[in-house]
Order: structure tokens, then C-alpha cells, then sequence
């Protein structure tokens, strides 16, 4: 997966210096691991898939920004961050429905387990699971399109001091 | 019924994000996905009209801990309003919408606003309130600048700020009134203020909830958004923010916040009426002066609005006769409803003589009825409606709105008779300048001259028909089957409104 | 008491930015400025001097949580509300630049087509 990074730290046409690129090269790795952790571990420490999601999707900017929107386009397309958008809210509100089959909306009908453990509290870290997909998907395509948006506005800005 | 009420909110949620990702692969069917979910929500909305009053623990949570979900006489109503009139809307936009790019997307954001203006009504958490409030609004902000060009950003941008504020003010009320008593349930909140005296804490809470509910219901100071957002929108969004938008997030929530949490109180009932009087008055002024189609109807809103808004205010009263206040209060429920049903038809109308001739200026319409026979005549019922002519339904609504007043004139003493009098004049006096300008309206747009260049007209298409044809009809028919109306849908409304201690006690009887 | 007055002066900042400034990207953080200190008073209510974090670690027992705790309900709140506030700044800054776009300004005062 990450040959094609390796390729690019050292070239200067796309996104910034090689120092930042190769900071940023070492940092994606923690910053990815420490957003899973963060979703995984929301039912038992502060965070959640909203938090968890915002570092992973901080990941990816950090990712786009550094190298390039070209790379980081290649690692996560915009439709594809659409999709998985829909996907989280969808899954969602899908383990909410299921709930009805136990009797109630949102009834947290899976086995509670014991306290501490990673698979415990039911439907919670299923719930932080989606939210977390579609944190990442939703934030990194505002991302994105803002960066659309922003090459449009210094398109103007340069026009006008010319 | 009752085991699937969340699903007023759950089904268009789900339905929003599920019509995104079935558009990747075909277009052409999120029109058909979009309008079967709005056939299933009307039909459950007309359902739970003969459903008895219940109350629903999310996640089977008890109340005061978990979120609960209540249905009464009023909830009903405004559902059924809600979703009837957005099922035609949804109906009118397959045609209307192809003028527009991204109809998808377009179908996702309608399908949020409906859920977050279902969760508003179906709710009985302040906090659950204000999150379906935001995604009624954030859906309906872009909505507005849906079209993306000059006018339409601008006015979104203003609509967003103002929306901004409203939220804003709404939230700092909820904090404040956790703050006094540690719950965020509704009837629990009810049951605590009973022990507590009118203080400054909560007349700053009041003050908020008036401030943000009154910036969404667009009564007078706050109604700057209004005139320019409701006519930039695409017409069936016009039709649902003029229509429903304003009455489930502004008028809906003032009336539940302010007749069941906090009780009827003297200055609440004199500021809302105030209120009223006033966008009445200054609606149907700058109304008549307008030019553009789309916003005069809008001036119309705000001035229609404030008859919902007095009658509400009338209600409050707790110096009024009961039977006096539960008389206006009726009028204001009857005039939500029946303006819901007029003002979509003439926005609606608005919208069909827009894609036909490419203008909203009425200045260089006229003579539409020999072009557009259909669309013409659902226009001019919908103008007789809302100026209040016999048998339409706004006469009714707005005949009790004036003989409640003229009542409470008569059979009360002192400074307040006086009050209630000029109230009761301005009512008829804006009833007879709204009909001088649907009158001119009329003449402009669908009598006198055909100019040359709409000489080959055709009628708006099929699709855009039909909902005019109904709305016309419910119109007509709302109006002469008042009587029965009255018995099942209004005094049910009227009684969960006024019945607080019933409200209260839902804390324990669930 | 003195970080609810400091709350409420945020508040009312916010409002100034609001109505006074006419750059529309500076009305944008007046209204966020608004929100947040919405968001700081909603921790305070919850706030209680001495109070631990609200979350139930290894050998604690659950009394120990409802007695020395602060209320976690605030911050669940305030949690949502930054969602929301997520929510309305993209569409908010996604607006302006397109505003720009179409006006080549970002001055409210030139961007005046409609009136009345």
C-alpha cells in the first residue's frame, strides 16, 4: 500500500517538502492506530466513533495536505467517501431498527458481557463503529470539497492581482 | 401503530441515505424511492389520527432518564399536516425538479427536513427537540440555496445566520432550564417549575425560547429571513418551508413548550398576541406592495402566521373565560392547518406558472387562465381561501380567530377589554386588505391581457397537476365539512393542548 | 460564578461579531464564537468543585461515581452540539465561498441584491 508514498517523498512537484512528507509518512501510522483504538475502546474510555473518527479523518487530510490532493484522492476517492457516508449512517440506523425485533427502537438487545471487556455493552461499539465510518467518510469529503472550492477562490485571487 | 412510531422519523433518516447510494447506480429510481417513502408516511400520519393518545421509551428507557416519544390529539394534526401536504410537494418536485441539476441529492435533503420536522413533533425531550430542529434547519438552509445562483446563496447566507441564532437561543434556554432542574424530559421539566415561582431564571428562559422559536415561526422583529428565503427556494421546497417548516419548528414548538411545560401565564399571552398583531399588520403591508409573486406570498406567511400566533396567545390567557381561550386557541390550530393547505397551493401554483412562462414578476403575466385553465383555477380557489370568502376553509378559521376576540372584548373588564377589541379590528382589517391583494393578484396573473409571447403556452405537466388539484380540493372540502373536522381532528388538538396535567402525569403513567 | 459572567461575555462578543462586522466569513466566527460559549456553560452547569471524571475505571465501584462525580449529561450534550456546530460551519463556509464566487467579495454590504 504505501510503495507508492515511499515513490513520492521525494518528489517536489506534489504537495509539500520531503521533511514533512517523511514526518507525515511516520506520523499516518500512529494517528491511524490511535483513531482504531480510540472507536474500538469508545464503550469502555472517553471517546467514541465521533472522536475516533475525527483523528482517522485528520489522518487522511494530513495525508492530502502533505502529498498532494492526487495521493491522497488515490487512497480515498471522493465517491468512495460518499459511499461509505451513506454506509455508516445507514448502519446505524439499521442496528437502531433491529432493535424493533427485540421490542423497542434502539434496545440494546445483544448479550451485555463483562464490564471492561472489549466485546461488551451490547450494540455500543457496533454503534461507534458506524459512527466512525461515517465521521471519517463525511469529514474528510467536506475536506475535500472545500479544497475544491479554495482552488477556485485563489483562481480569482491571482486574476485580480494581475 | 404504537410499537412503530419512531419510525416517523427512522424511515426518512434511513430512506435520505439509502436514496444516495441507490442513485449511484441508477437516477431514475430515487424519484419513485422518494415518493413511496412520503406514500407510506402520509398514510401512517392520516393512521395515527384515530390512534389513542400514547407515549413511546426509546431504547426502553423509563422517562425521566430515557427519551420519550409522545403522541396526542395535537401531535397527530401536525403530523398529518406535515406529511400530506409533503407528499405532494414530493409529488410536484418529480417534474419541477428536472429543471435542476443533482435531484438526488435534492430528494435526500427533503426526505432529513421531513424526519427532523417529524422528530420535532413527536418528541418529548428538549434536547432530542433541538437536535431534529437542527437537521429540519441545516437541511432546509440548503434547500434554500439549492439553486446556487446569486439570489438564492444570498439569501441562504441570511436564512443561515438568523437559523444560527434561533438554535443558538434555543439551546441557551435549554441549558438554563437543565440547570434549574436537572431534567431534560418535557413533562418532568412541567413537573418541576410547578414548584418553583416566576424568577428571572426562568423569565430569561422565556425570553430565549420566544426569541429562537419566534426567529423560526418568523413573527415580525424576527422575520427578516422569511421574504427572501421563501421565494429563492425551488417552489415545492416554498411550498413545504411556507407551508409546514415554520409551523412544526416555530409555532408547533412555542405552543407545546409554552401550554405544557411552563402553563398559561399573563405576560407570555400578552407578548405572543402583541406579536401576532403586529406581523398581521406589517405582513399584509408590505405585501401589497410587491411585485414578485413568490415573495408576496411570502409577506403573506408572516401575516397569516400572526392569526395562528394570536389565537395561540388567546389560549394562553389565564384571565379569559376557559371556554373563551380554548375558543381562540381552536381558531389559531384550525388556521395552522388550513394555511398549511392554501399557502402550498398558491406556492405550488406560483411554481407551475413559473416553469411554464419562466417568470415570477406578475407584472408581466396576465391572462394565464385561457393557457393554464387547471393551474389558474387551483390559484384562484386558493386566493378565496386565504382571503377568508365563504365556503373556503380560511373562513372559518379566521371567523372564530375574530369572534373569539370580540368575545373576550365583551366579557372581560378594564385595561385588557380595550386590548382585546383593537386586536379583534386589526384581524378584520388585515383579512380585508389580504383580499384587495389577492384580488389584484388575480387580475394581474390570471385575467386581463395574454401578452404575445405566451401565446403558446401548455398546461404545467401532469405530475404538477395533481397535487394543485387536491390541495384545491382539500381546500374546498375542509371548509364545508368544518363541522366534522371540528369533532374529530381540532377539539382533540385543542383538549391535549389545554389538558397540562395530563401531560405531567405521562411522567408516571408510562 | 465569575466563568458564567465569562460565558456570557463570550456570548454577547459573538452577537457583536455578528451584527457588526460586515465581512461575511467574520460573521461565520461570530456565530461559532456563540455557539461555544453556549458549549462552555453547559459544562459549567454541569461542573461541581472537586469532581471527578465520570468514567468507571478498574476497582471503582459505581457509588463512588454518583457521589464524587460531575453531571456527564452536559458533556454528552455539548458533544452533540459540537456535531451540530461541525455541521452548520461546513455548510456555512462552504456558502461564503461560493458567495464569492458569484460576488468576488466577501463584504456583506456589496452583496445586496434583494432588499425589502
Amino acid at each position: 500500500m504505501n510503495r507508492d508514498i515511499d515513490k513520492e517523498i521525494h518528489n517536489e512537484a506534489h504537495g509539500m517538502t520531503s521533511i514533512v512528507k517523511t514526518v507525515a509518512r511516520f506520523l499516518m501510522g500512529i494517528i491511524f492506530i490511535f483513531g482504531a483504538y480510540i472507536i474500538l475502546y469508545g464503550h469502555l474510555t472517553p471517546g467514541g466513533g465521533f472522536a475516533g473518527g475525527i483523528i482517522l479523518a485528520c489522518g487522511y487530510i494530513l495525508l492530502t495536505m502533505s502529498f498532494g490532493k492526487e495521493i491522497g484522492l488515490r487512497k480515498l476517492t471522493d465517491n468512495w467517501a460518499s459511499i461509505l457516508d451513506n454506509t455508516g449512517a445507514l448502519l446505524f440506523l439499521v442496528i437502531g431498527l433491529l432493535g424493533f425485533t427485540a421490542g423497542s427502537f434502539f434496545l440494546n438487545f445483544l448479550g451485555k458481557g463483562n464490564i471492561f471487556d472489549l466485546f461488551s455493552a451490547g450494540t455500543i461499539p457496533l454503534n461507534n463503529i458506524a459512527i466512525g465510518i461515517k465521521v471519517l467518510a463525511s469529514v474528510f469529503a467536506v475536506f475535500i470539497a472545500l479544497s475544491i472550492f479554495g482552488r477556485v477562490v485563489s483562481d480569482y485571487v491571482e486574476d485580480e492581482e494581475v | 401503530m404504537q410499537g412503530y412510531y419512531p419510525l416517523f422519523t427512522a424511515l426518512p433518516l434511513a430512506m435520505a441515505f439509502l436514496n444516495l447510494l441507490v442513485s449511484k447506480l441508477s437516477k431514475k429510481v430515487s424519484d419513485y424511492f422518494a415518493f413511496l417513502v412520503m406514500a407510506v408516511l402520509a398514510g401512517m400520519s392520516i393512521k395515527m389520527l384515530f390512534v389513542q393518545p400514547f407515549t413511546y421509551q426509546v431504547g426502553g428507557w423509563a422517562p425521566p432518564w430515557g427519551i420519550l416519544l409522545v403522541s396526542d390529539g395535537l401531535s397527530s394534526m401536525i403530523l398529518a399536516v406535515i406529511n400530506i401536504i409533503g407528499l405532494l410537494s414530493m409529488v410536484f418536485s418529480i417534474s419541477y425538479m428536472n429543471t435542476y441539476t443533482a435531484k438526488p441529492k435534492y430528494y435526500t435533503l427533503f426526505l432529513l427536513m421531513v424526519a427532523g420536522m417529524n422528530g420535532v413533533v413527536i418528541t418529548g425531550d428538549f434536547f432530542n427537540m433541538y437536535v431534529f430542529l437542527e437537521i429540519a434547519s441545516i437541511a432546509s438552509y440548503a434547500l434554500v440555496g439549492f439553486g446556487c445562483e446569486r439570489e438564492e446563496l444570498e439569501a441562504s447566507f441570511k436564512y443561515l445566520i438568523l437559523g444560527g441564532v434561533a438554535s443558538t437561543a434555543v439551546l441557551f434556554g435549554i441549558a438554563f432550564l437543565y440547570s434549574m432542574t436537572g431534567t431534560l424530559n418535557m413533562p418532568d421539566v412541567a413537573h418541576q417549575l410547578e414548584f418553583m415561582e416566576m424568577n428571572r431564571a426562568i423569565a430569561f428562559v422565556l425570553a430565549m425560547f420566544i426569541m429562537g422559536f419566534g426567529l423560526k415561526a418568523s413573527t415580525v422583529p424576527f422575520h427578516a429571513w422569511l421574504p427572501d428565503a421563501h421565494p429563492s427556494a425551488p417552489a415545492p421546497i416554498s411550498a413545504m418551508l411556507s407551508g409546514v417548516l415554520i409551523k412544526a419548528l416555530g409555532v408547533y414548538a412555542i405552543a407545546r413548550v409554552m401550554f405544557h411545560v411552563f402553563g398559561p401565564n399573563d405576560m407570555i399571552s400578552a407578548i405572543m398576541m402583541f406579536l401576532g398583531a403586529l406581523s398581521m399588520l406589517v405582513g399584509v403591508i408590505m405585501a401589497v406592495g410587491q411585485s414578485d409573486f413568490k415573495r408576496m406570498l411570502a409577506y403573506h406567511s408572516i401575516s397569516q402566521m400572526g392569526y395562528v400566533t394570536i389565537g395561540l396567545g388567546l389560549g394562553l390567557n389565564p384571565n379569559v373565560s376557559p371556554a373563551i381561550a380554548a375558543f381562540g386557541l381552536l381558531g389559531g390550530l384550525f388556521h395552522l392547518a388550513n394555511h398549511a393547505v392554501f399557502k402550498s397551493c398558491l406556492f405550488l401554483s406560483s411554481g407551475s406558472f413559473e416553469f411554464r412562462t419562466g417568470t415570477r414578476n406578475k407584472f408581466e403575466m396576465g391572462g394565464l387562465i385561457r393557457r393554464m385553465p387547471v393551474t389558474s383555477a387551483t390559484c384562484s380557489i386558493a386566493s378565496l381561501s386565504i382571503s377568508g370568502v365563504p365556503p373556503f376553509n380560511g373562513f372559518w378559521s379566521k371567523l372564530i380567530i375574530i369572534a373569539a376576540f370580540i368575545q373576550a372584548a365583551l366579557y372581560s373588564q378594564g385595561d385588557s377589554k380595550v386590548w382585546f377589541m383593537i386586536y379583534g379590528i386589526i384581524a378584520v382589517f388585515v383579512a380585508f386588505m389580504t383580499l384587495i391583494s389577492f384580488v389584484r393578484l388575480q387580475k394581474s396573473v390570471i385575467f386581463g391581457k395574454l401578452p404575445e409571447r405566451f401565446a403558446s403556452l401548455r398546461e404545467a405537466p401532469f405530475s404538477m397537476v395533481v397535487p394543485l388539484i387536491i390541495l384545491a380540493a382539500l381546500c374546498l372540502g375542509i371548509g364545508i365539512a368544518y363541522p366534522f373536522i371540528h369533532d374529530t381532528l381540532l377539539e382533540a388538538a385543542k383538549d391535549a393542548l389545554l389538558d397540562k396535567v395530563s401531560y405531567v402525569n405521562l411522567l408516571i403513567g408510562s | 460564578m465569575i466563568l458564567y459572567f465569562l460565558s456570557l461575555a463570550l456570548f454577547v462578543m459573538g452577537l457583536y461579531c455578528l451584527v457588526a462586522k460586515k465581512n461575511i466569513i467574520k460573521k461565520v466566527i461570530g456565530i461559532v464564537i456563540t455557539e461555544y460559549s453556549i458549549n462552555m456553560f453547559l459544562i459549567l452547569v454541569g461542573y461541581r468543585d472537586g469532581g471527578i471524571a465520570p468514567v468507571l475505571m478498574k476497582g471503582m465501584d459505581n457509588s463512588e461515581i454518583a457521589a464524587g462525580s460531575v453531571d456527564p449529561l452536559p458533556q454528552a450534550l455539548v458533544l452533540t452540539s459540537i456535531v451540530i456546530g461541525l455541521g452548520v460551519l461546513a455548510l456555512m463556509v462552504s456558502i461564503c465561498l461560493r458567495l464569492y464566487e458569484k460576488y468576488k467579495t466577501f463584504d456583506m454590504s456589496e452583496i445586496k441584491r434583494l432588499r425589502g
